[in-house]
């Protein structure tokens, strides 16, 4: 339950922003992180963006958690999410 | 920082046979915990090294008292409970929160926070109360909520709090007498509690203790990356603590999560699920936010827990059995009709052992003898 998952900020708007999760979109608060950028990746838990990461460490982590859970890691973890906003087509 | 795989194991193999005993570590997460066996670790580690599942799920961590607490409410009119998906099923005296939906009470599954928030805006002809779980990683979001209720007047949210701190739960580990729990050698510190608390919140383990600390991540390589250091200080006989998830993980964690954490909440001894009381182990409200609190607002009677007397949930999270050593586990206690909390959350060690451990050899020696008798 304390599993955070990288994603990449597409907008921001004060404490609101809207991330991308490997193709599923969410919308999150960044009251925890106020330094984030629009194309800054961070790590999300339950709808907060906790701390900034790296590209290169996020997209590791995108193959580990592909690998080891599957490509519908976020759409299993997230059945019932009322911030997810809209789901890219792969 | 960290190796392949195969060359991990060798170094971790050689360590342990330079310690010369059995070496105990703890992961304290219960993202390690399943990562652990989601990876297969478990089998290739070396035979001289135990890894103990700690009290790091919070599901299993919630004591019943709370959890019947928030079935009180949830079988009032006029209210909506929220909570994460794993609380649901987790029993009370009597039912859980899925028995009371299945029954028609108004029980909603979020995966954040905000979205309780929303629900309460979203239903102001009733009362919604959050029933707010989980560790250091999870509690700056309930407390980002409080104070955006408060900032915007949504007056029919409360929470029913029930967050825990995990350094003083390991603490107690230590600190307390308990002749069959393990002498653990060093703790395998979570990743993404420690992004908030900073590597630095373990130091008091170190110091009064003098058992190793390591923040790792949850991948293989980081979980063995993490085994190897700890290790490698039990071989030279030394206890620092090591951050070998330094790309996520600071010195000092989120400080700006840790200040709103510190306004909205006071930190209270609080009660484990079978592990009693933990002084300064949880979270209240602190005096400006308190009419948020579901305890008030409901005028609850917190009661006592009364668990099965034969589920080991609280000897399994300290490590003093392995979950096949209770006798309800994989026959009364399944994660289709759990008994014990550790068989409902998917973090859960009893979960985790049934899921993936059911081939390991305790486990299968421990069914054969059921079967036998």
């Amino acid at each position: 339950m304390c599993l955070a998952v990288p994603g990449q900020i597409i907008e921001c708007s004060g404490e609101d922003a809207v991330v991308d999760l490997q193709g599923n979109r969410m919308r999150i608060s960044t009251i925890l992180t106020p330094d984030i950028l629009v194309g800054n990746w961070v790590l999300v838990h339950a709808g907060f963006a906790i701390t900034q990461i790296d590209e290169t460490d996020a997209l590791e982590t995108w193959d580990y958690l592909r690998g080891a859970y599957g490509d519908d890691f976020i759409r299993a973890s997230d059945p019932d999410s009322a911030n997810a906003i809209e789901k890219e087509d792969p | 920082m960290t190796g392949e795989i195969p060359t991990l194991l060798v170094e971790l193999e050689a360590l342990c046979e330079r310690i010369g005993r059995r070496a105990q570590f703890m992961e304290v997460c219960g993202t390690h915990t399943v990562s652990v066996f989601r990876n297969g670790i478990r089998p290739i580690l070396p035979e001289n090294l135990r890894l103990v599942s700690g009290p790091g799920c919070p599901v299993c961590v919630t004591a019943q008292r709370h959890i019947d607490a928030a079935l009180d409410i949830a079988g009032r009119s006029g209210v909506m409970v929220a909570t994460y998906g794993d609380m649901l099923r987790v029993p009370g005296r009597s039912g859980s929160l899925e028995t009371l939906r299945a029954a028609g009470a108004r029980v909603r599954v979020v995966n954040s926070a905000r979205a309780a928030l929303q629900l309460a805006r979203e239903h102001p002809d009733c009362d919604v109360v959050f029933l707010a779980v989980g560790f250091e990683t999870t509690a700056p979001a309930t407390a980002a909520i409080v104070l955006e209720a408060e900032r915007d007047g949504v007056d029919n949210l409360s929470i029913l709090m029930c967050h825990k701190l995990v350094v003083p739960a390991m603490l107690m580990l230590l600190e307390t007498r308990d002749p069959g729990r393990p002498g653990l050698d060093g703790f395998l510190c979570p990743g993404h509690v420690s992004v908030i608390i900073g590597a630095n919140a373990y130091e008091p383990i170190v110091e009064r203790h003098a058992k190793p600390c390591v923040v790792a991540g949850f991948e293989a390589d980081q979980i063995l990356t993490g085994l190897v250091h700890l290790a490698r200080q039990v071989a030279q006989d030394r206890a620092t603590l090591e951050n070998v998830y330094s790309a996520v993980v600071s010195a000092e964690g989120n400080t700006v999560a840790q200040k709103l954490v510190d306004r909205v909440f006071t930190v209270v001894d609080t009660v484990w699920r079978q592990l009693g009381t933990i002084p300064q182990s949880g979270h209240e409200l602190a005096p400006p936010y308190r009419r948020f609190d579901a305890v008030q607002r409901f005028e609850l009677m917190i009661g006592e827990d009364e668990d099965h007397p034969k589920c080991r949930c609280g000897d399994v999270i300290q490590g003093i059995v392995e979950p096949w050593e209770c006798t309800l586990c994989g026959s009364r206690c399944t994660p289709r009709s759990p008994v014990g909390p550790c068989m409902v959350s998917s973090e859960g060690t009893c979960a985790a052992w049934y899921k993936y451990g059911r081939n390991l050899p305790g486990y299968s020696a421990c069914a054969e003898k059921e079967t036998g008798s």
